[in-house]
């Protein structure tokens, strides 16, 4: 069985790729078509992936904030909360911003640059 | 005892404001990057220490001959309820201001780390959705992102390096590895350890220049620090290039901008590309911290471009010695008198 990880990876990929909300059996019979989340372990490709396991990462991935639930209809439906660009888009942004408290977070390879000084080193490459 | 407060007293206020704005202004810090490293956390070190000691003397003076039978005459009156008469008004106001210092320097080191540690791990969580390993195998990863970005995200044996599409594509073999070598650099070197730690000094004292100088200093030293690192495999020219070309591309301007809050100091973010949305801050503030950052780019380039001579030996050997006296002294002060008496 692959790691909770990289099952929470392929469950995100179907519900970024997919456009309507889905139930966990939908999401496990998708699991084991492209095999991604289950794929490469010897020894275990006859297995079936638990109902429970899926249910397992997605609750864990709303812990996280991630995907969201439709409540009152049974079984669950989930979906993403939001598309895989605008998680990309906070992430750099979280990288790009220059708040003081997020400096010791990660070093990056440049920090805020001023436009004067873009057209600087613009005109240093050679490029206008 | 009494002029040895006196004595700490002046050492902490030397440090706190004079030496540190001197410093701030010096040039040689670009000759030696890593000499000047030291002695701002022997700065910040040895001024916490004088801070802290000149109180705790000054109150313990009537106690005690020296520092440690001050401390066990004081702690009998903590413990054991001893007559507290020979303590005067100032002699217990400086003793209690001693330990919520010691006590408040303390847990904004512990609350920081936590702060910190739970954002990369937030991020880290994102990132090992969003972003793929590259086939080597190795701690860097890719993200579908347009803007040209690399920055690494330290976390024990799960550092990683972030690389986005936008830079893969606007670099060449080279001057990725230039930037690679560059994050690799601040990994291995344990940079966040000392942005940790700086950081925690600032959100402790945040009224104290030093602790805002010290601050910005590091963050442009350990800069300059990995592009030493990365020019000892790779050519200054792709390092250079490296800087230049993700520091100017528009893409990035584009990134930052999208999230630039509209509002009275709107055209000022937009202008000096720092957007910090969602976070309480002056515009003065953040436009100063703005130049603060972009100095830190600027002079790396320049030192890149016009490199000058390394610091001479003696010159360093000085300032290593300086840094050595600067954390014996408040140590000698406090604990010599103790043990001669």
């Amino acid at each position: 069985m692959a790691s909770l990880g990289d099952l929470e990876r392929a469950v995100m990929d179907l519900l970024w790729a997919g456009r309507e909300a889905a139930t966990a059996n939908t999401l496990r019979d998708q699991l084991a078509q492209t095999s991604v989340a289950v794929g490469g372990t010897a020894g275990h490709e006859g297995k079936e992936l638990a109902v429970t396991t899926v249910l397992t990462v997605l609750s864990r991935l709303e812990k996280k904030g991630l995907v969201e639930r439709e409540r009152g209809m049974r079984p669950h439906r989930y979906q993403a909360v939001s598309s895989r660009a605008d998680h990309t888009a906070e992430l750099m942004h979280e990288v790009l911003g220059s708040a003081p408290d997020r400096e010791a977070v990660l070093a990056r390879f440049i920090g805020s640059v001023t436009s004067t000084e873009a057209e600087t080193l613009r005109k240093l490459l050679g490029r206008d | 005892m009494f002029w040895t407060s006196y004595l700490l007293a002046v050492l902490a206020i030397a440090l706190a404001w004079p030496v540190p704005i001197m410093l701030s202004r010096a040039q040689w810090p670009a000759r030696a990057p890593f000499t000047a490293m030291i002695l701002w956390q022997t700065i910040a070190l040895a001024g916490g220490l004088s801070m802290i000691g000149a109180m705790l003397v000054y109150g313990l003076e009537p106690a005690g001959e020296n520092l440690i039978a001050g401390v066990r005459a004081v702690a009998g009156m903590v413990l054991f309820n001893a007559p507290t008469t020979v303590l005067g008004f100032w002699h217990i106001f400086a003793l209690s201001a001693a330990a919520l210092l010691t006590v408040h320097l303390l847990f904004t080191l512990l609350l920081t780390y936590l702060r910190i540690q739970r954002q990369r791990g937030r991020h880290r969580e994102l990132l090992d959705l969003l972003a793929k390993p590259t086939a080597d195998g190795s701690a860097t990863m890719v993200i579908n992102h347009d803007s040209p970005v690399a920055y690494c995200l330290p976390g024990g044996a799960r550092s990683v390096t972030v690389l986005s599409d936008g830079l893969m594509s606007a670099l060449e073999p080279d001057e990725l590895r230039a930037v690679l070598r560059h994050e690799n650099a601040h990994l291995s070197q344990r940079h966040h350890l000392l942005l940790w730690a700086f950081a925690a000094w600032r959100q402790a004292l945040p009224w104290l220049p030093t602790t805002r100088l010290a601050q910005d200093a590091v963050n442009s030293l350990i800069e300059m620090l990995a592009d030493d690192v990365a020019l000892k495999t790779e050519s200054k020219a792709s390092l250079i290039k490296a800087i230049a070309i993700v520091a100017s591309a528009p893409e990035r301007a584009k990134a930052a901008a999208r999230f630039a809050q509209s509002g009275p100091d709107a055209q000022e973010r937009t202008d000096t590309l720092s957007p910090a949305v969602g976070y309480p801050a002056s515009p003065s503030l953040e436009l100063m911290q703005a130049s603060d950052s972009a100095r830190t780019t600027a002079s790396r380039v320049s030192r890149l471009l016009s490199p000058q001579e390394p610091l001479a030996p003696v010159t360093t050997g000085a300032v290593l010695l300086l840094c050595g006296m600067l954390l014996a002294v408040p140590t000698a002060l406090l604990i010599v008198p103790g043990l001669l008496g």
